[in-house]
């Protein structure tokens, strides 16, 4: 079997990751925070561990800075609905998941004004457009580091700086960039990141996070969900102190003690090296699928400007016939249709049919590579 | 010999309270809270015999809130 998906959740996790679950379950059971008793340490010390070792992986001071939840989309819902208020403005790409556009849409519904810079057909984002829609002012820019449909890399950076000369704050989700492309808070400029535990950094799902800058004043975000903390139980109102006042109710221990045997294993193999791999495998799945006739392939042509995910279309061929085929015929499995992101498929042309979408992750070889090619080839001319 | 616990509002200060204070040098443990103290979060840090101004120091340094009691 050969698998593609690695956008949609990355497979097979290291073994590590499920030794470090079933660690979990078996030592340290508690639920941190609520008793005092060994297994409640243990358990609170994981999460403790995890926490840290995120704080330092993005580059914040500050561990109590990084909030976990579910997923990306746990966390861009508690950015975006904790930070915009009716009559404000927010600023995003052309290239967003639904994850950000559903509750900006529905926000709009409450009056939030929502503005869409249009991408280019690589799926590139002008930082001119940006500059341009900042001259009127915006609360919040929100930023798709790098698009799950065409893999193309935002300029966040030179966003970023855009937005906060024009007084408004940036929030980045890198569902598809935590663990695959070096991320520093403070060198980015983001003051809010969300990000998964189960695609790059290796962890299993369930787990993922919103961090916030230390220079991120967090008066400004209100909670998404309230509830017990096991801190400050004497009030009814939810506690001031970070994590807390975004962590209520239990947290996913044991997925968070996978997620840090996965975030280990990405640094142990390295950042770098993963990527160059990847990358390597990834331009020559573009390349070879450019030769075949019929193939269009979206997104940037330099290297550079995307993380690990081709997509393609055949003339002629309806994508979710080509995806049962690579399934069944093959044993290959990769994501066809919109990927949750229609704004982005609209952005490269793709809409309403989508794409192939070939996903590569650390445990792809260029045999994978090799073979893909040939079973489209196949698909083309049978 | 005094016995002090140092009591936090919430677990991820209690672990970074005994994270400052073993980096700092200080022979610090983990324990249930004592009866006698009411803390929400349910551990608190224990100590034994040290320097009272340096320990207070080295929580500070981290940005802790603490409270500090000693127990017969």
């Amino acid at each position: 079997m050969i698998y593609l998906d690695h956008a949609a959740t990355s497979w097979p996790k290291p073994p590590e990751v499920s030794a470090a679950m079933h660690d979990f379950l078996e030592r340290a059971g508690g639920n941190p925070g609520r008793s005092g008793h060994k297994l409640s340490i243990e358990a609170a010390r994981v999460i403790f561990d995890t926490r840290d070792a995120l704080a330092d992986f993005f580059g914040v001071q500050d561990p109590t800075r990084v909030i976990f939840t579910l997923n990306a989309t746990h966390a861009l819902n508690l950015a975006i609905q904790g930070l915009l208020q009716p009559g404000q403005r927010v600023i995003t790409g052309g290239m967003e998941h639904n994850a950000v556009m559903r509750p900006l849409r529905a926000l709009q519904q409450r009056g939030v004004q929502v503005e869409v810079i249009p991408a280019e057909s690589d799926g590139s984002l002008s930082p001119q457009k940006f500059a341009a829609a900042l001259q009127t002012p915006a609360r919040l820019v929100i930023l798709n580091h790098a698009s799950n449909v065409s893999g193309t890399i935002a300029p966040a950076e030179e966003i970023a700086r855009l937005a906060h000369a024009a007084g408004a704050w940036v929030l980045v989700d890198a569902a598809q960039t935590a663990g695959s492309l070096p991320i520093h808070l403070p060198t980015m400029g983001a003051d809010l990141l969300a990000f998964t535990g189960h695609k790059g950094l290796q962890g299993p799902p369930g787990t993922g996070g919103l961090v916030l800058a230390d220079t991120f004043d967090t008066a400004q975000l209100s909670p998404l969900v309230r509830g017990g903390t096991g801190s400050r139980s004497e009030f009814e109102t939810q506690p001031e102190d970070l994590p807390d006042r975004y962590e209520s109710g239990t947290p996913n221990g044991v997925g968070i003690a996978g997620l840090k045997a996965g975030l280990d294993w990405v640094q142990q193999h390295g950042l770098q090296a993963i990527r160059a791999q990847e990358d390597e495998l990834k331009q020559t799945l573009q390349q070879g699928l450019t030769r075949l006739a019929g193939v269009q392939v979206y997104g940037p042509t330099h290297p550079d400007q995307s993380v690990a995910i081709v997509s393609f279309t055949i003339q002629g061929k309806h994508v979710s016939e080509i995806g049962r085929r690579l399934d069944e015929e093959f044993d290959i499995l990769c994501r066809v249709g919109l990927h949750c992101a229609p704004a982005a498929h609209r952005s490269l042309g793709t809409f309403p049919n989508g794409t192939v979408r070939l996903a590569i992750g650390p445990t792809t070889s260029p045999q994978d590579i090799a073979s893909t090619l040939r079973a489209v080839e196949r698909i083309i001319n049978p | 010999m005094s016995r002090g616990i140092v009591l936090f509002h919430t677990t991820t200060s209690a672990l970074r309270g005994e994270k400052a204070l073993k980096k700092a040098g200080f022979l610090v443990k983990l324990i249930p809270t004592p009866r006698e103290l009411s803390s929400d979060c349910g551990f608190v840090i224990e100590f034994h015999d040290l320097p009272l101004n340096q320990l207070q120091a080295a929580l500070n340094e981290a940005g802790l809130e603490f409270e500090i009691h000693f127990l017969p």
